[in-house]
C-alpha cells in the first residue's frame, strides 16, 4: 500500500525492520519510532531527509507529513539539504576545543578547500561542525556515520580522508 | 586502590558478552531480588544505600522512586537517560559499551522495585553503535529468561527497548526526553505535573540516568547498607568521573566519593598531573555547566580545608567560591588556556542547544555568545563585563527548565573569578589576540 505513487521504497528488510520497531511501543504509539526511522531513511537514501522522504515516513507511520517535518528541523543529526558521500562531523565543544579540535578543524578545511558547512565540489566530502559527542578524553575526534574516530593529528586526518576517498572512488565504480 | 563497585570486573576480557557476565556473577541480583525480596524491599535498600542521582542534579533515588504514582490499571515506565551530552562527561558511554548488562541488570531491579512492566533506553543519536551494542545484549538477556514473561518463573514480566535521539542536548532534560521518546520536538515541558505522575503518555515514570540504574546492582548484591559505608557523608558509594582536557591521562575513573581533588588530579592511578608539567589554571568539576574554578579554589576551599571529590565538599562555598560534582564531567585547563574563549565556546553551545521556549533562554544565550565573541576577538568594551552580568541574572531562574540556569552559570563564574582576564582582553584588545592572559591573581581574602 504504502509508497505506490512514489519511487521512494525501504528495502524489505528495512520495512520488516521499522514493523520490530513500531511494536516496541503500545498500540497507537507508533509516532516514538520517528527519530529511528528517519535515521534509517538517511541511511537508505543518500544521507539527507528530501520533503519527498520525509512524507513517506510520515505515510509509514499514519501521521501528517508536518509531525515529521517538525521533528527533523529539529535535531542537528539530520541533513535537511544534500550531503557529500562522507560527511565529517568534527566536535568544536570546549574540551575539544582545548586540546586541538580548532586546528584539526583549519586542517579540514585547508586540505579539502572548502568551509564549514560546504561540500566539495566532487561531491565527496561535507565539513560539519557538532557539539559535544561524548568524547571529551579523546579529542580532538569527529565521527562519520556510525563511527568515532578519535585523539585526530594533522596526520591521521589525512589518512582517514585518502582511505574515505578511496572506500567512495571504488564504491563508484561498482 | 579505592573501592570500585561499577568498573570493578571492567578488565576482565569480553565482559560485555553475556556469557562472561554471567560466569562473573552476573545477574545474581535479579536472582536475589526476585526471589527473596519484595518490590518494596528492593526500594528500602536503595533508599538504605543514599544513592543519589548520578545525571546531574544528585536528587535521592529511593525517594524519588517513592513519588511515583500508582493508580490502579495504568502503565508506569523506567527510562534511562543515556542522552550524555554535558560537555566534558563521557562516563555513561564507557559504561554501556564495556558493561552493557551491568545497566540492564540495574534496570531489571529498578523495573521491579517501580513496579514497571516496560522500560526504555534513550540514547543520544550519536551513539548508534552503542544501541546496537545495548539491541545484542538486550537479546541475549531475553534469550536467558531475564526480560520478557514470568522472569525465573516469579510471575514478573518486563520488556525493555532502546530509542535514539537525534542530536539535542536539551533531550537530556528529563521532560524533554519524554517528548522526544514520544516522538515530538525535545521541548520540555512546565513541570508539575511531574514525570512521577504524569511522564511518558501521560502515564506515571521514573527517568535515570544510566550510572544511577547501574549502581542498583551492587546496592542488592551487597546490601544498601554496605553501600552506604563507602564514601562520605551523604555522598555515599563511587562515582564515575570522566576526566578530560590538559591533563596526562584523560579517561573514566571510579573514584571512592571522598577522595581528594588533589589526589583525583595529581595520582597516577587517575589523571596523572597536568599535561607536560604546565601548571593549572582552572577546573570544572561537573561538566559544562556547572561553575569554573580558578587554581586556587580548585584543591583547597576559600576556608583553607581540602578540596574532596563530594557532592558537599565540590559546592563548598557555594557559588561564591566552590562548584559543583554535577555529572562527573571533570574538565582541566592548563595556564595556557584562555578562559574568555572557553566561555564564548560554551555560551555559543548552550545557545545552539536551546530549544526556543522561553525568550530569557533563546534570546539571552543568543546575546551573551555574540557580547563574548566580540570581547574575545579585541572589540570589547568594559561595559560589555557587566551588560553578561546583567543578561545571566536575567536567564537564571526565569525559564521554563534548567538549561538556563546551566548557560548562566559559567558565565557568572568565568566573570567572578577571572574579571582581570576580562579586562584585559578589553584593554589588550591585539595582545589578546597573540597570546594567553595566564594564571589570574589569588585576591587576598577570600571569602
Ligand atoms: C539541559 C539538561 C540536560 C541534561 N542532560 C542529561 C544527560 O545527558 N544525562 C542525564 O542522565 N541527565 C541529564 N540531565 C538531568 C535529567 O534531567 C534528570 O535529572 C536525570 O536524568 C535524572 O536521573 P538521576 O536522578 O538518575 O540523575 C539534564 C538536565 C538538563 C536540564
Ligand atoms: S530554558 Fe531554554 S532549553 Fe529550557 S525550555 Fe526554556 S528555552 Fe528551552
Ligand atoms: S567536547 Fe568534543 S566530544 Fe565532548
Amino acid at each position: 500500500m504504502e509508497g505506490v505513487n512514489s519511487n521512494i521504497a525501504f528495502k524489505p528488510e528495512t520495512l520488516a525492520l521499522i514493523d520490530r520497531i513500531i511494536n516496541q511501543f503500545p498500540q497507537g504509539r507508533q509516532k516514538s519510532a520517528i527519530l529511528r526511522v528517519l535515521h534509517l531513511a538517511e541511511i537508505e537514501f543518500d544521507n539527507w531527509l528530501s520533503t519527498d522522504v520525509m512524507d513517506y515516513v510520515a505515510r509509514l507511520l499514519h501521521i501528517q507529513p508536518i509531525e515529521v517535518y517538525e521533528v527533523a528541523s529539529f535535531y542537528s543529526m539530520y541533513n535537511l539539504s544534500p550531503v557529500g558521500k562522507v560527511v565529517l562531523e568534527v566536535c568544536q565543544t570546549g574540551p575539544c576545543s582545548i586540546v586541538g579540535a580548532d586546528r584539526i578543524i583549519s586542517h579540514i578545511e585547508k586540505s579539502l578547500k572548502i568551509k564549514k558547512g560546504e561540500t566539495t565540489s566532487d561531491g565527496m566530502f561535507t565539513l560539519k561542525t557538532v557539539e559535544c559527542l561524548g568524547a571529551c578524553g579523546y579529542g580532538p575526534m569527529l565521527q562519520i556515520n556510525e563511527h568515532y574516530y578519535e585523539n585526530l593529528t594533522e596526520d591521521s586526518v589525512d589518512e582517514l580522508l585518502s582511505e574515505m576517498r578511496k572506500i567512495h572512488s571504488n564504491k563508484n565504480e561498482n | 586502590m579505592g573501592k570500585k563497585l561499577l568498573l570493578d570486573k571492567i578488565q576482565i576480557e569480553n565482559l560485555s558478552s553475556y556469557q562472561v557476565y554471567r560466569q562473573n556473577g552476573g545477574y545474581e541480583a535479579v536472582e536475589k531480588a526476585l526471589k527473596k525480596l519484595t518490590p518494596d524491599e528492593v526500594l528500602e535498600e536503595v533508599k538504605k544505600s543514599g544513592l543519589r542521582g548520578r545525571g546531574g542534579a544528585g536528587f535521592p533515588t529511593g525517594m524519588k522512586w517513592s513519588f511515583i504514582a500508582k493508580p490502579e490499571g495504568v502503565p508506569r515506565y523506567l527510562l534511562c537517560n543515556a542522552d550524555e551530552s554535558e560537555p566534558g562527561t563521557f562516563k555513561d558511554r564507557f559504561l554501556m559499551e564495556k558493561n552493557p548488562h551491568l545497566l540492564i541488570e540495574g534496570m531489571i531491579l529498578s523495573s521491579y522495585a517501580l513496579g514497571c512492566n516496560t522500560a526504555y533506553i534513550y540514547i543520544r543519536g550519536e551513539f548508534m553503535w552503542i544501541m546496537h551494542i545495548l539491541e545484542k545484549a538486550i537479546a541475549e538477556a531475553y534469550a536467558n529468561g531475564w526480560l520478557g514473561t514470568n522472569i525465573l518463573g516469579k510471575g514478573y514480566n518486563l520488556d525493555l527497548y532502546v530509542s535514539p535521539g537525534a542530536g539535542a542536548y536539551i533531550c537530556g532534560e528529563e521532560t524533554a526526553l519524554i517528548e522526544s521518546l514520544e516522538g515530538k520536538r525535545g521541548n520540555p515541558r512546565i513541570k508539575p505535573p511531574f514525570p512521577a505522575v504524569k511522564g511518558l503518555w501521560q502515564c506515571p515514570t521514573v527517568v535515570n540516568n544510566v550510572e544511577t540504574l547501574a549502581a542498583v546492582v551492587p546496592i542488592i548484591n551487597h546490601g544498601g547498607e554496605a553501600y552506604a559505608s563507602v564514601g562520605i557523608g551523604r555522598s555515599t558509594g563511587t562515582k564515575l568521573i570522566s576526566a578530560c582536557g590538559n591533563i596526562s591521562k584523560p579517561g573514566v575513573y571510579e573514584i571512592e566519593m571522598g577522595i581528594s581533588v588533589e589526589e583525583f588530579i595529581y595520582s597516577d592511578e587517575y589523571c596523572g598531573g597536568i599535561k607536560d608539567g604546565k601548571r593549572i589554571k582552572a577546573c570544572v568539576p561537573g561538566g559544562s555547566s556547572v561553575p569554573i574554578l580558578p587554581h586556587y579554589l580548585i584543591t583547597k576551599t576559600a576556608t583553607g580545608t581540602e578540596r574532596l571529590m563530594s557532592y558537599e565538599s565540590l559546592s563548598e562555598g557555594g557559588f561564591a567560591s566552590g562548584s559543583m560534582l554535577g555529572s562527573g564531567g571533570f574538565i582541566v585547563y592548563d595556564e595556557d588556556q584562555c578562559i574568555v574563549r572557553n566561555t564564548w565556546n560554551f555560551t555559543r553551545f548552550y545557545h545552539h542547544e536551546s530549544c526556543g521556549q522561553c525568550s530569557p533562554c533563546r534570546e539571552g544565550t543568543g546575546w551573551m555568545e555574540k557580547v563574548l565573541h566580540r570581547i574575545e576577538y579585541g572589540h570589547g568594551q568594559m561595559r560589555d563585563i557587566d551588560l553578561l552580568w546583567d543578561v545571566q541574572k536575567k536567564i537564571e531562574g526565569n525559564t521554563i527548565c534548567p538549561l538556563g540556569d546551566a548557560a548562566a552559570w559559567p558565565v557568572a563564574s568565568a566573570i567572578r573569578h577571572f574579571r582581570e582576564e576580562f579586562e584585559w582582553h578589553i584593554n589588550e584588545p591585539e595582545l589578546c589576540l597573540k597570546q594567553n592572559y595566564g594564571l589570574v591573581k589569588e585576591p587576598a581574602i577570600t571569602v
